[in-house]
């Protein structure tokens, strides 16, 4: 297929973000370019999808630096699953922002829709990444314009937050990622993925087994949007943004962004034998089990909400790259299909969190006390993104659950199979106090008024929260759709 | 002679013309009295040389090695000394560089030069002149004449038009560059009485015994040493980028400082190889340290000037970094970095003259929080330190990572020590961006209601149309590289085998 029709969703946001700047001046047309933005850009993913799962894939260059390093793209299975995930929630995300930064009447909306279309925008470049350098350019970009995004509140704390997400990314790619790109360009002489077959990847055989090791690590460390602990502490520190920013960025483009691009260099750039043959995989399975369980001791530790989210996430991450560094089919199903679930439950918990804050101005827990009656809706889509979380059927947290346990069982690691079901336990704690608080707890404070979810700016966020927390459900109940796509990649 | 030579066709000599008409432009400029018509002289030559020095890009046979357009008269017989002309592939960027910049040089000056203002007409007409000389020079003693031709202007232009440090900067300057030249000098004279001829081509395929040739080596070695320049020779440069108007800074920035990367490919490698070869590992450690003290004094600075003066010397690190590894992608990754070097940071020097225009301070504390008042100058500002950090897709990502390849083709340790080097830059880049975008110096919270400062105009048509021309040159040469390589590339090859790498 031409490879044109692959642009056409990766320019739609940067176009949309140069149309919200050019109608800055007209607040109500401007919210709207995002919604319109984000349905053509979703729109477009899906009008590919039957042509990909047809096992038809669209590739085409855009510039070549030089033999080997070229700007490209491709979408297969695994690109598609998360370009899909990413640009639909978009559209119910860009209604969310309308309600959330109308409500709290935040300052520097221009800049804020902008920054977010680029963004979005630039993990779907990510997402059809044909090689290397453009993965790590369009990397790159979101690390840059989330920045602003991060700092929106121009307060001590915006500053201090921002910077240290700055300092560890730019950190990572630049000490990390440059390096290891460059060891891949010298020990292959290209940089583009073997999208075709996981099995085998680029390295030619017979290379220095050292190398390759640094080279596999330094792609660990260089993706630190994974927040594969010890790179994890910028993400509870991006919390000062927006809650909106929080609940796309920083639970499903960004950090997929990392874990996604993990994914692709363990499946398209090393291969399934080579990290088999160099015992690779275990070992980052050991260290995604390890930030399973801190990340989920630390998050119990938080009484502010969206602190307790983001370790959540820290901790829920690490479940995609223990599936796939499993490198056995139950596994790599178990942590692919987990990029569409937790993506589901993670931004309707951090929509929840957004509306709680622009309803009733509370951020921490011990607060929420009895606020399951003035926000049912809320609390309600709360408790299923929460199972989702836990991992009960029928919320598609389960099917995650599901094919880890099975893999580890395949790769008979005991270990790994008590991460598991351990740290579904800790999720069960956790999350399970929000939800007890909120509809057991006694109301502290000020009496807060019931049929708080009733006003039109209120609607535009809970209407969003409610399709995903459904929509997470019905992926439980109905997996087939994301199973087939990962099929693909990972044959059956 | 002839066989290093591909003549005109035509018999048109275009690299003398380019040679007269600044020069002539210089004259003839002294006898203006009217200000605004000086100026519009100034861009006039500049852009006219601009002009002429483009054919040449499409003009140039990308299949040879050997110099083209050349001419070659008859000057003084008894010492076989001739005019002689040509420019090959490595050449041809850095002339099309310079002719590129000097109408960037008089436009950032249309209002900051109030005083004198034919004398420094004529003294960057004179300058684009010399920085031509330099390039199209196919013999010992021309080049030496401009290269000291170079010397006098530059002085001038710090030590009249420059800040309240001037003296002490342009002594230094004058100082430092003319030890240099005097070794120059010597290595030259020593090469005419080895080889008894002053024909560059020649002198480069002249079998010179390994102890002439580390004497050759060291000479020349430590005069571009000192002009690129290198740990510890390195002082020089803050102190003049600092105090020289912006037109200076610009010019020292992206056009002299790539005098001493294309010394080092002219004479250094291809006349001393076994030299080169036989002292790599010190030289490779220098520009390693200017690497990396250069960015860690960069981290620390709040003359945002001195910051981007001290971020030239890890830049130009990298480039003899990549010149001394020997290796074909460092050799391509060094005159890549030398023309993005020279885009970038000449652009960022114009960034700062536009900010110091309207502020009066270059300091990051009086320069923060422009982000909600300057959002054009932001944005491109954004742009070019992006580019010298090394941003993929920009032109500064290109170079940094070819030598980085090379770097770790030649040798694991030497990439993994460069690895600093290219983190600090996005450190200090960063900082400054985010100071001057965001926030104060102390990082505390500066509201963008504040009102402390008067009210800051945005860039004006005749600097967002130098801008956007350096932003078209940053992305095109960051995709697509292509063309330039393939100019260089006969070049490269060429000088890969007179080394023997």
């Amino acid at each position: 297929m031409n490879s044109s029709v692959l642009l056409i969703p990766i320019c739609v946001p940067f176009v949309a973000a140069v149309l919200v700047m050019l109608l800055r001046s007209r607040p109500s047309v401007r919210d709207c370019v995002p919604v319109a933005g984000a349905v053509l850009t979703f729109g477009s993913v899906l009008s590919l999808v039957p042509h990909v799962m047809q096992g038809g894939t669209c590739a085409g260059t855009l510039f070549t630096l030089y033999p080997g390093i070229t700007v490209a793209f491709s979408l297969d299975g695994l690109g598609l699953l998360f370009a899909g995930t990413a640009s639909g929630l978009w559209v119910l995300a860009s209604l969310y922002c309308i309600g959330y930064m109308r409500s709290l009447d935040e300052h520097a909306q221009t800049r804020f829709y902008v920054c977010y279309a680029v963004a979005v925008g630039s993990a779907l470049g990510a997402a059809c990444s044909a090689n290397f350098f453009t993965l790590y350019l369009f990397y790159e970009i979101i690390t840059i314009f989330t920045y602003p995004l991060v700092a929106h509140h121009q307060d001590a704390a915006g500053y201090s937050g921002a910077r240290k997400y700055l300092v560890y990314l730019m950190f990572a790619s630049k000490a990390c990622l440059l390096p290891a790109m460059a060891l891949i360009y010298v020990q292959c002489g290209t940089l583009d993925f073997a999208v075709s077959d996981i099995h085998k990847g680029i390295f030619p055989a017979g290379g220095s087994r050292v190398l390759v090791s640094v080279t596999y690590a330094l792609c660990l460390l260089g993706f630190a949007k994974a927040a594969i602990m010890p790179l994890h502490s910028w993400l509870p520190a991006a919390m000062v943004a927006p809650t909106p920013v929080s609940a796309l960025l920083h639970a499903v483009v960004v950090v997929k962004v990392g874990v996604f691009s993990i994914c692709r260099v363990m499946l398209s750039v090393f291969g399934t034998e080579l990290l088999v043959q160099y015992g690779l995989g275990l070992i980052t399975a050991y260290v995604a089990g390890c930030t399973i369980i801190v990340a989920s001791v630390i998050a119990m530790t938080k009484t502010d909400l969206k602190a307790r989210l983001a370790y959540s996430t820290v901790s829920q991450l690490s479940y995609i790259v223990l599936g796939v560094a499993l490198l056995a089919p139950n596994g790599l199903v178990g942590g692919l299909i987990h990029i569409p679930n937790h993506a589901f439950a993670k931004i309707t918990l951090f929509f929840c969190a957004g509306a709680i804050l622009a309803a009733t101005g509370k951020k921490d827990i011990r607060d929420m006390g009895g606020l399951g009656y003035c926000m049912p809706v809320t609390m309600a889509a709360f408790g299923l993104a929460s199972l989702s979380m836990i991992g009960v059927p029928p919320v598609s947290g389960f099917v995650t659950k599901w094919y880890l346990a099975l893999g580890t069982l395949d790769r008979s690691s005991v270990v790994l199979l008590c991460v598991v079901l351990f740290s579904s336990l800790l999720n069960a704690v956790y999350f399970g106090e929000v939800f007890v608080r909120a509809f057991f707890g006694t109301p502290s404070g000020d009496a807060v008024p019931k049929r708080l979810e009733r006003k039109p700016l209120m609607l535009l966020m809970v209407v969003p929260l409610l399709v995903t927390a459904v929509l997470s459900v019905v992926w439980g109940l109905y997996p087939d759709f994301f199973m087939n796509i990962i099929r693909l990649q990972v044959g059956s | 002679m002839e066989k290093y030579l591909v003549f005109n066709s035509s018999g048109f000599p275009i690299l003398s013309i380019l040679l007269l008409v600044p020069l002539a432009g210089a004259v003839f400029s002294l006898f203006i009295r009217r200000e605004l018509l000086l100026k519009v002289w100034g861009l006039a030559v500049t852009v006219v040389t601009m002009l002429l020095s483009l054919p040449l890009y499409f003009l140039f046979d990308r299949g040879t090695y050997k110099y083209q357009f050349a001419e070659l008269r008859h000057w003084i017989p008894a010492l076989k000394l001739d005019y002689v002309v040509g420019i090959d592939g490595i050449s041809l960027l850095l002339l099309l560089l310079t002719t590129c910049l000097m109408p960037m040089c008089i436009l950032c000056s249309w209002n900051a030069i109030r005083e004198r203002l034919a004398e420094f007409i004529f003294v960057l007409l004179l300058m684009e002149s010399s920085m031509i000389g330099v390039f199209v020079s196919l013999n010992t003693v021309l080049f030496y004449i401009f290269w000291e031709g170079m010397l006098i202007p530059m002085y001038l232009l710090i030590a009249v038009w420059g800040g309240p440090g001037k003296d002490y900067a342009s002594i230094k300057f004058f100082l430092y560059t003319l030890v240099g030249s005097v070794f120059l000098l010597v290595a030259m004279i020593m090469l005419y009485i080895q080889a008894g001829t002053f024909f560059i081509p020649q002198l480069m395929d002249h079998p010179f015994s390994f102890i002439n040739q580390m004497f050759i080596f060291i000479g020349c070695c430590i005069a571009f040493a000192i002009k690129i320049p290198m740990y510890p020779f390195h002082t020089w440069l803050p102190a003049a980028h600092v105090e020289a108007p912006t037109a200076g800074s610009v010019i020292l920035a992206s056009v002299l400082l790539k005098m001493g990367g294309y010394g080092f490919l002219r004479f250094c490698l291809p006349m001393a190889p076994d030299a080169a070869l036989y002292c790599m590992p010190v030289l490779l450690g220098l520009s390693l340290t200017a690497v990396i003290i250069g960015g860690y004094l960069a981290l620390g600075q709040q003359d945002i000037k001195r910051l981007i003066a001290y971020s030239s010397v890890a830049h130009m690190g990298f480039v003899s970094l990549g010149i001394f590894l020997c290796n074909e992608q460092g050799l391509r990754g060094a005159l890549l970095e030398m023309i993005n070097h020279g885009i970038t940071t000449g652009a960022l020097f114009i960034c700062i003259g536009i900010i110091y225009e309207r502020t009066g301070s270059r300091d990051l504390r009086v320069n923060s929080a422009l982000g909600m008042v300057m959002p054009l100058y932001i944005a491109f500002m954004s742009i070019f330190a992006l580019s010298a950090l090394g941003f993929p897709g920009t032109n500064g990502f290109v170079g940094e990572f070819f030598i980085i390849i090379a770097a770790f083709t030649r040798n694991t340790l030497v990439g993994v020590l460069l690895i600093p080097g290219a983190v600090l830059s996005a450190a200090y880049m960063l900082r400054m961006l985010q100071k001057m975008i965001w926030a104060d110096s102390d990082g505390h919270s500066v509201h963008p209601v504040h009102c402390d400062k008067p009210a800051l105009s945005d860039i004006t048509w005749r600097e967002g149309c130098m801008l956007v021309v350096l932003t078209i040159f940053v992305f095109w040469i960051g995709l697509n590289p292509g063309p330039l390589i393939e100019v260089m590339d006969s070049s490269i090859m060429h000088l890969l085998r007179q080394v023997g790498g």
